[in-house]
């Protein structure tokens, strides 16, 4: 189909494409492959580009429409390669997972393959979800579509920057500590982080497993409700997974009467740049002409939220990949002789420099003597950071603020300082040690870069949280399509992504 | 004080092999995360309860009924060595 | 004397008392494993039950077991434990290449039961142990040796792991160190055993492995109230091994003591060629678990009521189950604990006694003839070709007289060879107990005629000649004749 504008196109639309019979599966499909075969050399949002898989099967859906018809029959998507695809190569973007091929399929993607999802492939991000800029993925860089020279966020990078490039109608990524929010934001699009607990983590590869939640990367709000209806949902797989108490309802709002915003004065005060804040302030003030009150909220113990989440994560993660050990899959270090020596050489030599840091924080945390000072005193923090947002709740309906204290910044800029990088996720982080739903929507350009717009309810405030977000962003109008530039000046480097077999489905 | 033999301590319970310059680096950095870190130590959380969990979810549990697994094949699939139909490791002595 | 006075052991300057504590591991019995529904199996070819839970593949996430609780809280609730209201499980983080997640799913400081007892018999003594706590776990995989010698570790130049076992339910019963003997360690773990199979939750079978034991022991002079530095002994699974390994420990800690030496806490192997222990890991090795609330389970709360449920339907226990068979069928203490130990051979022994025989009668055959057999033929109780109903009638045919007792082992014997019923192997073989009085009186006849010399004494009152003649006229009629009657007879023909 000619004119196709997969910059610009949502779900919903393409959807209604569909069913009216203006266009194909297939031809869809081929849209985004041509768009990811013009683009992808600068954006390098994939890891794997499962083109001939994708092609076939939406041809597949095309012929079969009367038993393959269902909501999101047919539309593509792209998925962070932290989720387990059986028959597709998996790698968590970590040398460690070189070649694995998972003998399972993630739920929420099986959800999505039994809906008749088209998959194009997989995305890059951080080795294993542990970063803010997709900079620590052991096999590409990714390139923020809005500027190459600068980072996606991360750590679902990969998926932010497909969809932000229009070389995916929408993507799955994962948010621990902001890993959805944060490149959604930087990259121009919607990303939500559910509640905890609402999409299970069966096939998810874990990083820190009580913070963990798949969400949605889209490009508008109506879509992100409508993925998140089809990945959430009780997973007898996964015992910290929940029946929502309602079902998820696609937003119409477009006013926010009565809406009783808070704004943290605790999230303000964390070096927010004066652009972010100029758009922040100015989307508050569209809040009040639709209808809403915001009023200033206090959430005291924010600052104690990073260091928490620099014990309990990490603790989690030191736990979680003891298992990429070389014995049952993956990487295993060549002629060890011993088996202690194959173990400590097949991980240092799998793992990336981030990893290993945190490995070592976890590990330390939690070792004999530490446990009470680091990671006890990590949870009863969290406990406190819980109570701030019950507190608040209590008083507002909302609370909002800027996703990310910047906007993109250039490739290599924070690599050098692990602190500076945590601090990218200033906001995002005590959503996460709350275990509440939040979602980044675009509210305008800094200097030419997305501002992300940050808007965190209650535990399972699904619909509230999305339906504000969707009469705001009507308001705001933004356009979603990037520019390309290369401002940064930066050129791409890495190897091409590579093809393995595809989905055996 | 974090110092290198605690590091080397902390990186062999984690079987990571970390090479000299690694963990002179990685000796510096882990001090310099966790003297942020130790901001937690200005609150006295001695009468909070830990949060371990979010959800107030208790009682999980599954049926004991047998599901079928994986074939001896896709068990092996991945496995860097294998022998007798088994994973194979080096030698433990 | 009491089993501890007993356990005493004379030292060159005083004497010492052991002090020993177990922990015991049960594998469940259940139809799947304790995080994922793979069937838990034996003897199947390797790596034939794994799923991506059991085999750790990245995502992949345990779910509990409902059955496995409930069958803990069998063994917790018959140890008299208190079931705690909220259970925790948590990481026990260490890398072993049978330990696919590099961590073991268990209890830490908040497990499924504490605070019980354990009452088991030494001899004609009644001990109590205290149980410290009752807790779940997963097992870890097998792993065999390649090279080297007979399948250890040392030597050899490979291993290769088989993850069907890996995940299997796993109970551990810790216990205070309350025994005060190697040889009350040997019979604890014995009653602890038919405890726990007659809970219907493991077969406890030993050859598996499916009950395996770790022992602490230390010494301390005699009444001393503080308990020495201990050394431990891991993974036995055969009681004579364990009670040599704590009987060879005992001496080497008194002589370490008595020279002023210090006891190291550490773990040793029990070599049964040699009878001696060598520790098994340096003490660098020294393990730091780094054990925190497991983030992929929620908390388990025992509800009351369901915890009152499982109470009420816990069987008769053996130990009770030895009281009633003194009291009910006036067995001996040590006869009771043999018959009413183990819930099988309980079960036979009543099926017999049901028949309408003689209690103690049926007890001596239940422990004679018929535990030889069952431990010749390697046979379970209640199985094979000697049914409750066939002791049952052997032993009538001896109460009745029928048979005499040593042609009734014959019959026993017999039966079991020729698959026949015992009144049909008594006619066959012409075994029965010859009770005609001419018959006999002709051969008391001739005993009398044929001994002069013995009549004679037996006449001037050498009473116990009586005995001689018996057994003279038992001779003659190849061992068939009644006993009593013979007695009887020869009394008659003697005072005539
Ligand atoms: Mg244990
Ligand atoms: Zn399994």
């Amino acid at each position: 189909m000619e004119g196709l504008d997969t910059l610009r196109l949502t779900a919903r639309e393409a959807k209604k494409l569909l069913v009216d019979g203006e266009i194909s599966s297939a031809e869809l499909t081929k849209a985004y492959l041509d768009q990811i075969a013009a683009v992808e050399d600068r954006v390098r949002a994939y890891i794997l580009v499962t083109a001939d898989n994708a092609a076939k099967y939406s041809t597949k859906v095309d012929r079969e429409m009367q038993a393959m018809r269902g909501p999101l029959a047919g539309l593509p998507i792209a998925v962070k390669d932290n989720m387990v695809t059986e028959g597709v190569t998996t790698t968590c973007a970590s040398r460690i997972l070189n070649n694995y091929m998972p003998v399972y399929t993630a739920t929420a993607v099986r959800q999505l393959w039994d809906d008749h999802v088209v998959m194009l492939g997989k995305t890059n991000l951080d080795e294993f979800a542990m970063g803010s800029s997709t900079e620590n993925s052991s096999f590409q860089t990714t390139r923020n579509p809005w500027d190459l020279g600068t980072v996606p966020g991360g750590s679902s990078g990969g998926s932010a920057a497909a969809v932000a490039a229009g070389e995916a109608l929408w993507g799955l990524g994962s948010d621990t500590g902001g890993s959805i929010r944060q490149p959604a934001a930087l990259c121009g699009v919607v990303g939500m982080k559910p509640t905890y607990g609402l999409v299970s983590r069966y096939g998810l590869i874990a990083f820190a497993s009580s913070l963990d939640q798949i969400g949605p990367l889209t490009r508008s709000v109506y879509d992100c409700a409508l993925l998140l209806r089809h990945i959430m949902g009780k997973d007898p797989h996964d015992a910290t997974s929940v029946t929502a108490p309602a079902p998820v309802d696609l937003p119409s709002a477009e006013r926010l009467d009565g809406l009783r915003v808070g704004i943290p004065r605790e999230y303000l005060a964390v070096g927010i740049e004066a652009g972010v804040r100029s758009r922040f302030d100015e989307t508050v003030a569209l809040v009040e002409e639709l209808g809403g009150s915001c009023v200033e909220v206090s959430l005291p113990h924010t600052e104690y939220a990073l260091p928490a989440y620099y014990i309990i994560a990490p603790a989690e993660a030191s736990a979680n990949l003891a298992r990429f050990d070389g014995v049952r899959y993956g990487y295993r270090a060549a002629d060890a002789g011993d088996l202690l020596t194959m173990y400590e050489r097949t991980r240092g030599e799998g793992f990336g420099p981030e990893v290993k840091r945190r490995i070592m924080i976890g590990t330390y945390a939690l070792s004999a003597g530490y446990y009470d000072a680091y990671y006890g005193r990590a949870q009863r923090v969290r406990t406190l950071v819980r109570r701030d947002f019950d507190e608040v709740f209590a008083e507002v309906d909302l609370v909002a603020s800027p996703t990310s204290p910047t906007v993109a910044f250039p490739v290599g800029a924070r690599t050098g300082d692990p602190l500076a990088m945590y601090m990218s996720d200033l906001c995002t982080i005590p959503v996460n040690l709350a275990g509440l739903p939040a979602i980044s929507i675009p509210c305008g350009l800094s200097d030419g870069l997305p501002v992300g717009f940050q808007l965190i309810g209650p535990a399972f405030s699904e619909n509230r949280v999305l339906g504000a977000a969707h009469a705001l962003e009507a308001a705001l109008g933004f356009d979603t399509a990037p520019p390309f530039r290369d401002a940064a000046a930066a050129r791409v480097t890495g190897a091409a992504g590579h093809e393995s077999a595809g989905p055996a489905r | 004080m974090i110092g290198e033999d605690d590091v080397r301590y902390v990186a062999r319970l984690a079987r990571l092999r970390l090479e000299q310059d690694e963990m002179r680096r990685m000796t510096a950095e882990l001090a310099k995360i966790l003297a942020h870190i130790d901001k937690m130590s200005e609150l006295d959380t001695s009468a909070v309860p830990p949060t371990a969990h979010v959800l107030d979810l208790v009682d999980v549990t599954r049926a004991d009924r047998v599901e079928p697994g994986l074939s001896r094949e896709d068990a092996l699939r991945n496995a860097p060595a294998v022998a007798d139909d088994s994973f194979r490791i080096p030698r433990m002595g | 004397m009491t089993a501890a006075t007993d356990a005493i052991v004379r030292g060159a300057t005083r004497d010492w008392e052991p002090v020993i504590g177990l922990e015991v591991h049960v594998e469940l019995d259940t139809a799947t494993k304790m995080f994922c529904s793979c069937a838990v199996t034996k003897g199947d070819p390797p790596n034939t039950h794994t799923c991506p839970v059991c085999l750790a593949h990245p995502g992949a996430l345990p779910v509990v077991n409902q059955r496995a609780v409930e069958y803990a809280t069998r063994i917790a609730l018959a140890l008299n434990c208190t079931v705690r209201p909220r259970n925790v499980f948590h990481r026990k983080n260490y890398f072993y290449p049978d330990l696919p997640k590099a961590y073991q799913i268990s209890q830490f400081d908040e497990p499924l039961a504490v605070d019980g007892w354990f009452e088991y018999w030494v001899g004609d003594e009644k001990l109590r142990c205290r149980v410290n706590r009752v807790h779940m776990e997963e097992d870890a995989a097998k792993l065999v040796h390649a090279g080297g010698e007979a399948g250890r570790i040392a030597g050899s130049d490979s291993s290769v792991v088989d993850f069907n076992r890996g995940g299997t339910p796993l109970i551990e019963i810790v216990t205070e160190p309350d025994i005060p003997s190697p040889a009350a360690a040997r019979e604890f773990l014995q009653q602890m055993r038919d405890l726990v199979v007659e809970l219907g939750v493991s077969a406890c079978t030993m050859e598996e492995g499916q009950v395996r034991w770790d022992a602490n022991i230390s010494v301390r002079p005699v009444g001393s109230g503080e308990l020495g530095t201990r050394t431990e002994l891991k993974n036995m699974n055969s009681f004579r091994f364990l009670q040599q390994a704590l009987e060879s420990e005992l001496p080497r800690q008194i002589a370490v003591l008595e020279a002023g030496g210090r006891i190291d806490q550490e773990t040793l192997h029990f070599d049964p060629d040699t009878g001696t222990t060598t520790p098994l890991r340096s003490k660098e090795e020294a393990h730091d678990y780094r054990y925190f609330p497991e983030p992929d389970l929620v908390p388990l709360v025992m509800d009351p009521a369901w915890v009152d449920e499982v109470r009420a339907a816990l069987p008769e226990l053996p130990a009770a189950r030895v009281v009633r068979f003194m009291e009910r069928y006036g067995l001996a203490r040590a006869d009771a604990l043999v018959i009413g130990g183990p819930g099988a051979l309980a079960r036979f022994y009543e099926a017999v006694v049901a028949e309408g025989v003689d209690p103690k009668l049926a007890a001596n055959w239940t422990m004679g003839e018929y535990l030889a057999h069952l431990n010749a033929a390697g046979l379970e109780p209640g199985h094979g070709h000697v049914t409750p109903e066939r002791l049952a009638a052997l032993v009538r045919l001896v109460a009745d007289g029928v048979v005499s007792t040593s042609a009734a082992k014959d019959v026993f014997a017999k039966m079991i060879e020729e698959r026949g019923e015992p009144a049909d192997v008594v006619e066959r073989h012409g075994l029965a107990q010859l009770s005609d009085v001419a018959a006999l009186e002709a051969a008391v006849a001739e005993v009398v005629a044929g001994h002069p010399s013995q009549v004679e004494q037996y006449r001037a009152g050498k009473q116990q000649v009586l005995g001689f003649l018996v057994g003279q006229v038992m001779k003659a009629t190849g061992g068939r004749a009644n006993p009593k009657l013979v007695n009887d007879l020869l009394r008659t023909a003697l005072d005539r």
